[in-house]
């Protein structure tokens, strides 16, 4: 801090070189988050808790695990039988990977009730989308390592999805694989980008997401702008500190959020075969496609869309666009009034119908196709999309409930 | 010129020749980077032709051959499997095999040298899983491959039916007969 803070020993040492105490102040002490929180804003301190689980234990099983085509299988198999405590290393990272999922959807839908993407938070909800990309291609890539039958032909399908684009797609899949079927080059990039280049990315964009956010504030379940009302030190009247005030209550998320992962990792770790398949249990065999593919449950509902179209470039194109229109979400919702509460009755069908579209993918997405159930995936897919072209229709001149000056 | 006075159209040339040159200079400095992700010269030595003895072979037998670490399929199809082939024509959404990937010699009907072999890969056009053979010829499908993953179907000579996700027919790798028993896959050999 500067020359005026009354900062004396250590710390006033360590203030005059690296600005500890101004970075303390600005992100915690005297961040004024808005006291309306209520339970959905424990889920982004939860996926900051994952993330540093999964790089934590991640770390552990790289001392490990070996990325090699030959004894990848049987060095996951060493990690569950021969190193002490390793079984729960790896069902920590395993079951982390999936609550990762969990807590981040159930972030972005946070973020859709109260419309924390709308201005002047678009970049926040970027930033958010490039986390959740991340997050998307380090499951994938992750999902390759323990080189079971899934691993082996859910990469082989996703990998083949890019031999869609026109012209170059059959040499960009070569490129990717780095031979002419998924094999011990293309694990050995994944594991690479699995372990060093994707998370230094997460991390980055975690940091961007986090100032981006301390820069215009948190939003609240009300959707109202706090700054409005402040008292006479410039402390808005409706904001407390995050620490302690937040810090603390997180915490009581954070026993809770952990008391149900401890009872995932150690009663049913393969939560039925949607968190670890089964057929993973069985060694990648490049001669042999299981019976049955399906990614892991947090990309069904993608996948539910590729299947929903028949034609093979189409379902792709289809595929990437349930992501791009997330992007663009901040510029699909034309409204003004942010929150649920003040927003009008066709906005709360259009979110039921997404949320419904969602879940019903989510299931259909794990099952086999057949005639009904692709006929339900369409349906649904197009649910999806509508939930965005509604939006924009709707949100123009929408008729909203009047908003309070402060909040409740 | 007095220290004070800048030339700014001197500048903005210097700036933008620096911009243009570091940004040629990043683009070399890429290209052995994204080189490294090609298939290695050990991977594409892996890739040489390889030789199947197919003397052995029942009537309505696949056996698969691994060439560039794919299943190549061999099947030896018996009568009434090839005499399926015309008849599910209609159905297909490229009989002809104008779109798809084989030899010139292999583009007919039969999508193959010989009729009574048929050598292809054992690859799904749509998302790279591998089908399952189905020898069994009943009223509802007329014989062929099924892909479990995405519900495309194939016929005797892995010509893609109409209606299911699969844009192309199955390919037909490069293969010439050594002899009447043994084929060669991975190279044309001389016509």
């Amino acid at each position: 801090m500067s020359e005026d803070n009354n900062s004396k020993g250590l710390l006033g040492w360590i203030d005059a070189r690296f600005p500890l105490t101004k970075m303390y102040e600005e992100h915690l002490g005297k961040y004024y988050a808005p006291k309306n929180f209520n339970f959905w804003y424990f889920f982004g301190s939860l996926a900051l808790l994952v993330l540093v689980l999964q790089i934590v234990t991640g770390i552990f099983l790289t001392m490990h695990y070996k990325p090699d085509g030959d004894l990848a299988f049987k060095s996951v198999e060493h990690i569950m039988r021969d190193v002490d405590w390793g079984w729960l290393i790896r069902y920590l990272h395993s079951t982390g990977a999936s609550a990762f999922f969990i807590v981040v959807y159930l972030h972005m839908f946070r973020a859709l009730l109260y419309g924390s993407y709308q201005k002047p938070r678009e970049l926040i909800w970027l930033f958010g989308m490039f986390i959740f990309l991340a997050l998307m291609a380090e499951a994938f890539m992750g999902y390759l390592l323990p080189w079971g039958q899934m691993s082996y032909w859910g990469a082989q399908v996703i990998i083949s999805l890019f031999g869609a684009v026109p012209i170059v797609g059959d040499e960009l899949t070569l490129w990717i694989r780095g031979d002419f079927v998924v094999s011990d080059a293309t694990l050995n990039r994944f594991f690479a980008l699995h372990v060093v280049a994707v998370p230094i990315v997460l991390l980055m964009l975690v940091v961007m997401h986090i100032i981006a956010l301390h820069e215009v504030g948190s939003n609240n379940p009300d959707g109202i702008d706090i700054k409005k009302t402040k008292d006479a030190n410039g402390v808005p009247l409706d904001g407390i500190a995050f620490h302690p005030y937040y810090s603390v209550k997180d915490l009581v998320g954070v026993v809770v959020f952990l008391i149900l992962f401890s009872v995932v990792v150690f009663f049913m770790p393969e939560m039925g075969g949607y968190f670890l398949e089964h057929a993973n249990f069985v060694p990648a065999n490049q001669f042999k496609t299981p019976e049955h593919i399906a990614p892991v449950w947090y990309f069904t509902p993608f996948y539910a869309i590729l299947r929903a179209v028949p034609d093979k470039l189409l379902g792709v194109i289809a595929m990437f666009s349930a992501i791009v229109v997330l992007f663009l979400l901040p510029w699909f919702d034309r409204g003004k009034v942010r929150s649920i509460r003040y927003r009008s009755t066709s906005f709360k069908w259009l979110l039921a119908m997404l949320v419904v579209s969602f879940v019903g993918l989510g299931y259909l997405g794990a099952l086999p196709a057949t005639g009904t159930r692709t006929l339900f995936a369409q349906i649904f897919s197009v649910g999806y999309f509508g939930f965005f072209v509604g939006l924009w229709f709707i949100s123009k001149n929408e008729v909203t409930k009047p908003v309070p000056e402060r909040v409740r | 010129m007095s220290s004070d006075d800048t030339d700014s159209n001197r500048r903005r040339f210097l700036t933008a020749a620096t911009l243009v040159v570091g940004a040629v200079g990043t683009v070399a400095v890429a290209v052995p980077f994204l080189s490294s992700w090609s298939p290695s010269a050990r991977a594409r030595t892996a890739g040489a032709p390889v030789q199947a003895d197919i003397s052995k072979l029942e009537p309505g037998q696949l056996i698969i051959v691994k060439w560039r670490g794919k299943p190549v399929w061999v099947v030896r199809r018996d009568e009434a499997a090839l005499a399926t082939l015309p008849e599910v024509t209609g159905q297909l959404r490229d009989p002809d095999s104008a779109s798809s990937n084989q030899p010139v010699y292999a583009t007919n009907e039969y999508r193959t040298r010989k009729p009574e072999y048929l050598i292809m890969e054992g690859i799904c056009t749509h998302l790279g899983c591998s089908p399952t053979y189905q020898p069994e010829i009943t009223a509802d499908f007329q014989g062929g491959f099924f892909c479990p993953c995405h519900g495309s179907k194939f016929d005797f000579a892995g010509r893609v039916y109409q209606g299911v996700p699969a844009p192309l027919n199955l390919p037909v790798p490069p293969h010439y007969y050594i002899s009447d028993g043994v084929i060669l896959i991975g190279e044309d050999g001389v016509a």
